[in-house]
Formats: structure tokens, C-alpha cells, sequence
């Protein structure tokens, strides 16, 4: 099992994290090297295994449609990095 | 008194031999004296006389529960209202949470007194603490080793008696791991038995929230109080929470222990597996019934939670864009390039590796290769431990194959790394309770056994490992230099 740069490259702009050349090839190796190791699952036959998504085989409960937070706005946008008169400020998106 | 179980700080509070502002005045001075172990990311101490003259007054008043003015840390993953909670990452390195998670909630209801948030790998992923932003945790027992991960933090500070009870959380051991190098006692719940409401995610279908501690019957008490049903958590189980610290005392004559032939393999290293033999024997001397048994995919356990514990993360970790809260990168270009560069300054080495192979392994065309085939593998395990079940009571192995390592030792090679968590981490794939207890010594450094249960024994596992306290002076054991009183309980 072996990652490509190029592939490696799609995977950070899936992942939104920048990736220059150097660090492009360090997680090729890494990658290439830790999946190598992920595969030793195929040892096993597992077509009939139902796959487990989850720790507890319970249906997700649900709750009455009914409001229980209140608006915090204020207090959430203390911690923001930019916000302007309510509103988070973010570049240009549209020209 | 640094040495005192938490029943015996209750007492002196109760008795009036101390106060609980005497109390935390002592253990905010330890705290000072060992920085160098550097086990907190924040220290508390205004806040926490206040909190404990608040907790005098409840106690002179008679208004006071078994935790009302015992200190406590945090792992610095739970959300404390008005409080910075960095995870242990520089993307959260300013972040003041906005609200109280649910274990903090109801500690503070209890009357704990918060110290401070304690260190850890950065978002709980790690097994050496040595992924946090803010600089690696020693071990108490000598600091030219790891405290293990993630709660590394919570253990140091427990095990060199800077705090009497830690939080901490567990996705694949990261609670049992450094309870076992660190010589103290921690315990990962059933899944869904403590609240993940404002606990940070890594994976969300294998997080959990538990107690650490010096003794089972301090973790008892403090599990006690965090425990329950939370509508704010999805996956919250809705079960009783029956009296832990009630139940330590029963017999365990008669209890079947399944020993299974995968925890004994190779990789263990002798002094450890040295160490078990005469654990079993104590086992056994009580009336325990020894059992082989196997847990056959334990092996492909590692390379399954990686895949699952990556994706889940890679998933949850997308919440922080540099928009909302958390890093942002300076005078960004465009939208693209303040999430690509807020993300990659914000986000350590290992954390962004986890990222890049959870994207990886959710992307089109690798999904069945790698993600729902290790659900698949995931579900085999899950049966090999029912299958146990049906014979025995408990599973006793070691919780790690070697006691703890040097730092630097493994950063190198994240497989190498990955394998320190071999014992630990089928657990949280099956979602069972789990508890560590130290049970020996080799060369200066603790040593840790795990034990663990079928789902919601909790109370089982606590009163195995108490027994086993009453009979043994492991969990008494204090790092050199950690104290001037003998072991005094």
C-alpha cells in the first residue's frame, strides 16, 4: 500500500489543512506506512459481519419538539475570532 | 494529608481537623512545588478558595455530601464555564468555554473544588502526553519517562499527590494507560454510563468520561458523582446508578476470571507478565476460579480502532474552520486559505496525521476497504468478548505491555506508539468497563493490571480492585519526592 504525493495532496484539500512539499512527503511515507499496517484486517473473512457503528445496539432516542436552549448569541461570539455588529466577519466569497 | 483516601478528607472536613480552604491551600502549594511535572495547562487558585470557603460554609451548615470540599482537577477537555479549555491544542490555546460540560456540572454540585485543567495529548490523542501544545507531562516516578496517554495530566497529578481525584477521558486507553504507568487507580466506564456533554470530541462512538484516583474506593466515590443519565447526551444510557462505594466490600469467592491467551502473547515484556502470574495467585487465594480463555481478533484491534477513531475524528474536528471559535491564521487570502492555514497552525503533528487518515479512509472508493471493514472487525470483537462473557465474570490481563517509556523513546514511528494501547483498546471498540489498578513494581516504575467487565459492572470491577487494595500496598506507593508523611491510610 503505497500514497502518492498527488494523493496526498487531495487528501489536505479534503481535509482543509495545508500541506507544502516537504510535509507532503513525510505523510506519504507516513501514511503509506500506517495503511500498509491498517491492512493485516483483510486476514480476515468478513463478508457475512455485519458492521458495528456503535458500542450499543440502541434505537436514538428522541425528545419532544419543543425549544430548551435560549439565544446565547452574545456569549458565543466573545470567543469568535472576528464578528461585527452580530454577524461572524469571514474574506470575500462572492466578487 | 496528601496522602488521605477521600473518605478520610471527608472525615477530617466533617471533624473540623481542617478546613476545606486549608485543604486546597495545601494542594494548590503542591501544585506550585512540582511544576516541573508539568501536569496543568491551568491553575485554579482564586477560583478555588472561593469555591472551597463556599464549601466550609455547606459544611457548617451540615448541608454536605462525601465530596462537599474534596480538590479536584479536570482533564482540560471538559468545558468549564468562563474557563480557557485548550485540549491541549494551540487551536483552542485562547478559547474560554461558554458553558459548563456535565461532569463539571455535576461535580461542582457535589461541592468539588476545580484546582485546575490538567495536561494531556492534544484532542486525546496520544498514549505518551507528549502531543500537547503545552509541552510533555513527566512521570512522577521519573521524569525522564512518559505519564503515559492521554490523561497524562490526571495521572501525574493523582499519582504525585498534587490532587487527591482527576477526571479524565478515554477513547483507547487513555485513562487506563497512564493510570498503570503513573502507579495509580482509573477506571473507563460502560460507554454511555457518564455524560459527554461538553467533553471535546476524538471519536464520539468510543469517548468516555471516568475517574482517576489512588484507590478503587476513591474512584468509587468520585464515579459516583458523575455518573447517570443525561438528556444532553444522544447516547446517554437511562440506567440506575447503583451505590458504588457500598458495594466494594462483598467477597469475591467463587468469581470466574477468564485469563485470555492474547494478552500473554508477544510484545509483553517478562517483568510484566512476572508481575501478573502473582496477581492471578492473589486471585485465585481468594476463592476466584482461574479460567483460560481466548479473545482471538484482539490483534486486529489496533488496526481497526485506528481506522474508526480517524474517521470519527477527522469528522468532528471539521468544526474548527477559524470562523466560530478557536485559531485563526492572520490576514488570510480567501475562505479557502483561512480554513487551510487556521487548521494547519492550530493542529499539532499527530492530530493532523489522524485527520489526513480518516479523510483518507472516508474518501470515495476507500470506504469499504477500510471503514466499514473495520466495523466489521469491530463487531468480531465485540462477540469475541460476549462469548467470554457467558463463562466468566471478569477478564484480568495487564493494561499495558511494559511500564512506562522514555520520552522521545516512540515519537518516531506512530505504529510503535499505536502498539502501547494493544490491551486497552478492544475495550472501547466493544464499549465495555474496564479498571486499572497498580500491582507491582519493576525497576523504580509502576506496573498495572486490567480488569475488565461485562456492560454497567462497574460496581464488580471496584469491588475486585478494592479487594485487592485491602490486601496489597501498591496503590500506597508514591513517587520519590512526592511526599514527607509514610503512607499514612
Amino acid at each position: 500500500m503505497s500514497i502518492s504525493l498527488e494523493e496526498v495532496l487531495n487528501i489536505s484539500h479534503l481535509a482543509r489543512l495545508h500541506v507544502d512539499e516537504e510535509q507532503a512527503r513525510q505523510y506519504a511515507a507516513d501514511l503509506s506506512k500506517i495503511l500498509a499496517w491498517v491492512q493485516q484486517m483483510n486476514q480476515v473473512d468478513t463478508r457475512e459481519v455485519v458492521p458495528m457503528a456503535h458500542p450499543l445496539d440502541v434505537v436514538q432516542r428522541l425528545r419532544e419538539d419543543k425549544v430548551t436552549e435560549t439565544d446565547q448569541r452574545k456569549k458565543f461570539q466573545t470567543i469568535a475570532p472576528r464578528t461585527d455588529k452580530g454577524l461572524y466577519l469571514v474574506p470575500k466569497v462572492i466578487e | 494529608m496528601e496522602n488521605l483516601s477521600v473518605s478520610q478528607l471527608a472525615a477530617g472536613l466533617d471533624h473540623g481537623e481542617f478546613s476545606s480552604v486549608e485543604l486546597t491551600q495545601h494542594f494548590l502549594d503542591r501544585m506550585q512545588a512540582h511544576r516541573e511535572l508539568n501536569a496543568f495547562i491551568t491553575e485554579m487558585d482564586e477560583s478555588a478558595i472561593v469555591q472551597a470557603r463556599r464549601a466550609d460554609q455547606l459544611i457548617k451548615e451540615k448541608k454536605h455530601g462525601p465530596l462537599t470540599g474534596i480538590p479536584l482537577a479536570h482533564k482540560d477537555i471538559f468545558c468549564m464555564d468562563g474557563t480557557r479549555t485548550s485540549c491541549g491544542s494551540r487551536m483552542l490555546d485562547q478559547f474560554v468555554a461558554p458553558y459548563d460540560a456535565t461532569v463539571v456540572q455535576k461535580l461542582g454540585q457535589a461541592g468539588c473544588v476545580v484546582l485546575g485543567k490538567t495536561n494531556m495529548d492534544e484532542f486525546a490523542m496520544g498514549s505518551s502526553n507528549e502531543n500537547s501544545y503545552f509541552g510533555p507531562v513527566k512521570n512522577p516516578w521519573d521524569p525522564g519517562h512518559v505519564p503515559g496517554g492521554s490523561s497524562g495530566g490526571s495521572a501525574a497529578a493523582v499519582a504525585a499527590r498534587l490532587v487527591p481525584l482527576a477526571t479524565g477521558t478515554d477513547t483507547g486507553g487513555s485513562i487506563r494507560q497512564p493510570a498503570a504507568l503513573c502507579g495509580i487507580t482509573g477506571l473507563k466506564p460502560t460507554y454511555g454510563r457518564v455524560s459527554r456533554y461538553g467533553m471535546i470530541a476524538y471519536a464520539s462512538s468510543l469517548d468516555q468520561a471516568g475517574p482517576l484516583a489512588k484507590s478503587a474506593q476513591d474512584c468509587a466515590y468520585l464515579l459516583q458523582a458523575m455518573a447517570g443519565f443525561d438528556s444532553r447526551d444522544s447516547t446517554s444510557m437511562d440506567e440506575p446508578v447503583p451505590a458504588y462505594t457500598q458495594a466494594l466490600d462483598q467477597p469475591l469467592q467463587g468469581r470466574v476470571i477468564g485469563i485470555p491467551d492474547e494478552y500473554f502473547g508477544t510484545g509483553l515484556k517478562p517483568e510484566v507478565q512476572y508481575i501478573m502470574a502473582q496477581a492471578i495467585d492473589w486471585a485465585e487465594g481468594q476463592g476466584c476460579i482461574i479460567k483460560p480463555i481466548r479473545l482471538p481478533n484482539t490483534e486486529l484491534a489496533i488496526p481497526a480502532y485506528y481506522v474508526i477513531a480517524t474517521a470519527e475524528c477527522s469528522s468532528n474536528l471539521s468544526r474548527f474552520d477559524g470562523i466560530r471559535f478557536g485559531h485563526r491564521c492572520k490576514a488570510p487570502k480567501d475562505m479557502h486559505d483561512l480554513y487551510r492555514r487556521s487548521r494547519s497552525e492550530g493542529f499539532g503533528t499527530e492530530v493532523k496525521r489522524r485527520i489526513m487518515i480518516g479523510t483518507y479512509a472516508l474518501s470515495a472508493g476507500y470506504y469499504d476497504a477500510y471503514y466499514l471493514k473495520a466495523q466489521q472487525i469491530r463487531r468480531l470483537i465485540s462477540t469475541d468478548f460476549s462469548k467470554a462473557f457467558e463463562t466468566v465474570d471478569f477478564i484480568l490481563g495487564p493494561t499495558a505491555p511494559e511500564p512506562a517509556f522514555r520520552i522521545g523513546e516512540k515519537t518516531d514511528d506512530p505504529v510503535t506508539m499505536y502498539l502501547s494501547d494493544i490491551y486497552t483498546i478492544s475495550v472501547n471498540l466493544a464499549g465495555l468497563p474496564a479498571i486499572s489498578v497498580p500491582c507491582g513494581m519493576h525497576e523504580g516504575l509502576p506496573v498495572g493490571m486490567q480488569l475488565i467487565g461485562n456492560y454497567l459492572t462497574e460496581d464488580r470491577l471496584l469491588n475486585f480492585a478494592h479487594q485487592y487494595q485491602l490486601a496489597t500496598d501498591w496503590h500506597r506507593q508514591c513517587p520519590p519526592g512526592c511526599t514527607q508523611e509514610g503512607g499514612s491510610e
